[in-house]
């Protein structure tokens, strides 16, 4: 309790033995580790590891059985509202409105999160500008192709300037290239302090992060970076290292 | 900040709703046609009614009035009969929907005794339009009375008494006004907000509303807010093309109408929200918003079967039906022209039902995923 009440800066994350059951099912089984502010933070887990469990709790969505646990500096039990406000969220489905245009999608998730209307619209100028999406501004999300969307879905889920954006399986079902230039907007966002904390099921995208922990079971097995748990598994990439650790799984995907 | 939010998400709302045109065609045409259908069935039901004329003494005062009716675009006076006995035969072979029938000697007994008496028999399988010409030919004998009165200075009187063959109580008259407000009050709200609300679920949206600093009643209440407009506006053209196209008066309180009509409103949000929370899919909420609100609503009401008539437990069944407590509540104010004192039980059971609904869906609206 003393120590989580102490404000550490560099520490954006910061979960200890959380823990969450539904019943007799434990969800995440007393899971401890913290993220560094900056970081890109890859949580990597086969489907029913408790990985959308971990991060719902993490987002003050869903309150833990046990455990303690801080985003941005607040208390995910009792600062929910305060953490609601510093994080930014993506999830696996696709999260714009697709009968809303592009600007009108930005104008709405900044306005839920209380900017000012100039502050909102300087930053649609840039952020067009970034994404080369002048002539799009005025089109219908829906008219996008998902490479563009998914782009612009990230780029909104950080338009408030998140101290921390969580990313659930982002990159599904986009094309390579695509995927190459989210990971870019990534890196940019990294590089503004915004901290990232993803899950994947691509082991190429597990290589881009700057540490991986894996979830088995409800518990977290693994937790260095790529380049250690390659070393520590003898594995030739993160796929090896994966398929080791998830053939111990007994636990059925959901 | 939460007004900005509010802002900004009934901005996003409105969008939704104005981008989908063939929707939002659909629910603000559907008041409209439906007036227009049930009242075309009345008002072409009224023009040219054929007549019948039972006159013992064809005098001058009887052919006036005869006159009279046949000038009127209401009337084509088709035949004169001779007895009461011809009276049935004219109606079993549908050869005129209104029997007027005069006592003998009427001009006379206007003159000596100041009354006389005319008795106005009509068919009333079509209950609206039975009341309906009734009603005209009823005037029409006025005004000939207040013309002889005008012309002698006597105080004339001309009671013309009406009967209704076939369906003497009269149920359905006018029924249909409350009977399609009930109805579009409760598709709008329920359905559309259940709807709306769902579709957030279902295309993951909400995830990222509940993950957002926006509270979740701020959320609904951006929801139901455009809807709750719609309905407005929808309540404003029943009534505009009730009182002028279709002439059926609100002979009660406006206000009081207004009232109830604002509580029936908020009953369908509650119940739009409580489907919203139940269902996880679109069609799962039309479906349930469909089966569960809108068959009950046309056929537990009142609105088509009168209440009266069902067997006892659909009659207890009928009791939860909200728009059996509106209609009655419209009905009783619009026709019967009564104020809010009139309708308080049924205003207290819409109340009733709106707290437990609120409070049933706040208690199920799921603020945390899980």
């Amino acid at each position: 309790m003393e120590d989580i009440k102490q404000h550490n800066p560099a520490k954006v994350i910061i979960a200890e033995n959380l823990t969450k059951k539904f019943g007799k099912f434990t969800a995440v089984d007393n899971i401890s580790f913290e993220v560094e502010k900056g970081e890109i933070f890859g949580f990597l887990g086969a489907n029913g590891a408790g990985k959308t469990t971990a991060m719902r709790m993490l987002c003050g969505l869903s309150i833990p059985t046990g455990g303690k646990g801080e985003v941005a500096g607040y208390d995910i039990e009792t600062q929910t509202e305060l953490v609601k406000k510093n994080i930014g969220y993506m999830s696996q489905k696709f999260s714009l409105y697709d009968d809303l245009k592009v600007w009108e999608n930005i104008e709405l998730f900044g306005g839920i999160y209380g900017m000012k209307d100039a502050e909102i619209k300087e930053k649609t100028d840039k952020l067009m500008q970034l994404l080369n999406f002048e002539n799009e501004r005025d089109k219908l999300v829906g008219s996008l192709p998902l490479g563009f969307k998914q782009k612009l879905a990230f780029s909104v889920s950080i338009f408030h300037s998140p101290k921390v954006v969580f990313l659930d399986e982002p990159t599904g079902g986009v094309d390579p290239i695509t995927r190459r230039q989210f990971w870019e907007l990534i890196y940019d966002a990294t590089s503004r302090g915004i901290t990232v904390f993803v899950t994947t099921h691509y082991m190429d995208e597990a290589e881009y992060c700057d540490r991986v922990s894996i979830m088995v079971d409800g518990k977290i097995e693994a937790l260095d970076s790529p380049k250690n748990l390659k070393k520590q598994f003898n594995a030739k990439n993160m796929d090896g290292v994966f398929q080791q650790l998830a053939r111990k799984a007994t636990r059925k995907a959901d | 900040m939460i007004m900005k939010q509010l802002i900004s998400f009934i901005r996003k709302e409105f969008y939704h709703i104005l981008r989908d045109k063939t929707t939002m065609l659909i629910l603000l045409g559907i008041p409209v046609v439906q007036i227009i259908l049930f009242g075309f069935a009345l008002t072409t039901e009224v023009k040219n009614t054929h007549v019948a004329v039972l006159a013992p003494t064809n005098d001058e005062a009887t052919q006036r009035i005869i006159d009279k009716l046949n000038a009127s675009a209401y009337f084509d006076v088709v035949e004169q009969i001779h007895n009461t006995n011809e009276i049935q035969p004219v109606f079993r072979d549908a050869k005129a929907k209104l029997v007027v029938v005069f006592e003998d000697h009427f001009a006379e007994k206007i003159r000596h005794n100041g009354v006389a008496h005319v008795q106005l028999i009509a068919d009333a399988t079509d209950p609206n339009a039975a009341t309906s010409f009734s009603f005209y030919a009823t005037n029409i004998i006025a005004g000939y009375q207040q013309e002889l009165m005008a012309e002698t200075k006597n105080p004339y009187q001309i009671t013309p008494e009406v009967k209704m063959l076939y369906n003497p109580q009269m149920i359905g008259a006018f029924n249909f006004v409350p009977g399609v407000l009930g109805m579009i009050l409760i598709l709008i709200c329920a359905m559309m907000t259940s709807i709306a609300i769902v579709r957030e679920k279902e295309k993951g949206t909400m995830e990222i509303l509940l993950v957002s600093p926006m509270k979740p009643i701020y959320t609904i209440l951006s929801k139901i807010t455009p809807y709750f407009v719609l309905s407005c506006v929808n309540f404003a053209t029943i009534m505009l093309l009730s009182v002028f196209v279709l002439k059926v008066p609100i002979a009660g309180s406006f206000i009081s109408l207004v009232v109830v009509s604002l509580l029936y409103i908020f009953v369908s949000l509650a119940l739009g929200l409580l489907v919203s929370t139940l269902t996880n899919s679109q069609q799962a909420a039309m479906l349930i918003s469909g089966m569960a609100l809108m068959i009950p609503v046309m056929l537990l009401s009142g609105m088509i079967f009168p209440i009266e008539n069902m067997p006892l437990p659909l009659q207890w069944l009928s009791n939860i039906i909200p728009a059996r407590w509106y209609i009655s509540a419209v009905k009783t104010i619009m026709i019967k022209g009564l104020g809010m004192s009139a309708v308080l039980k049924e205003a207290g059971v819409l109340l009733l039902m709106s707290l437990v609904l609120v409070a049933a869906s706040l208690k199920k609206f799921k603020v945390r995923l899980e």
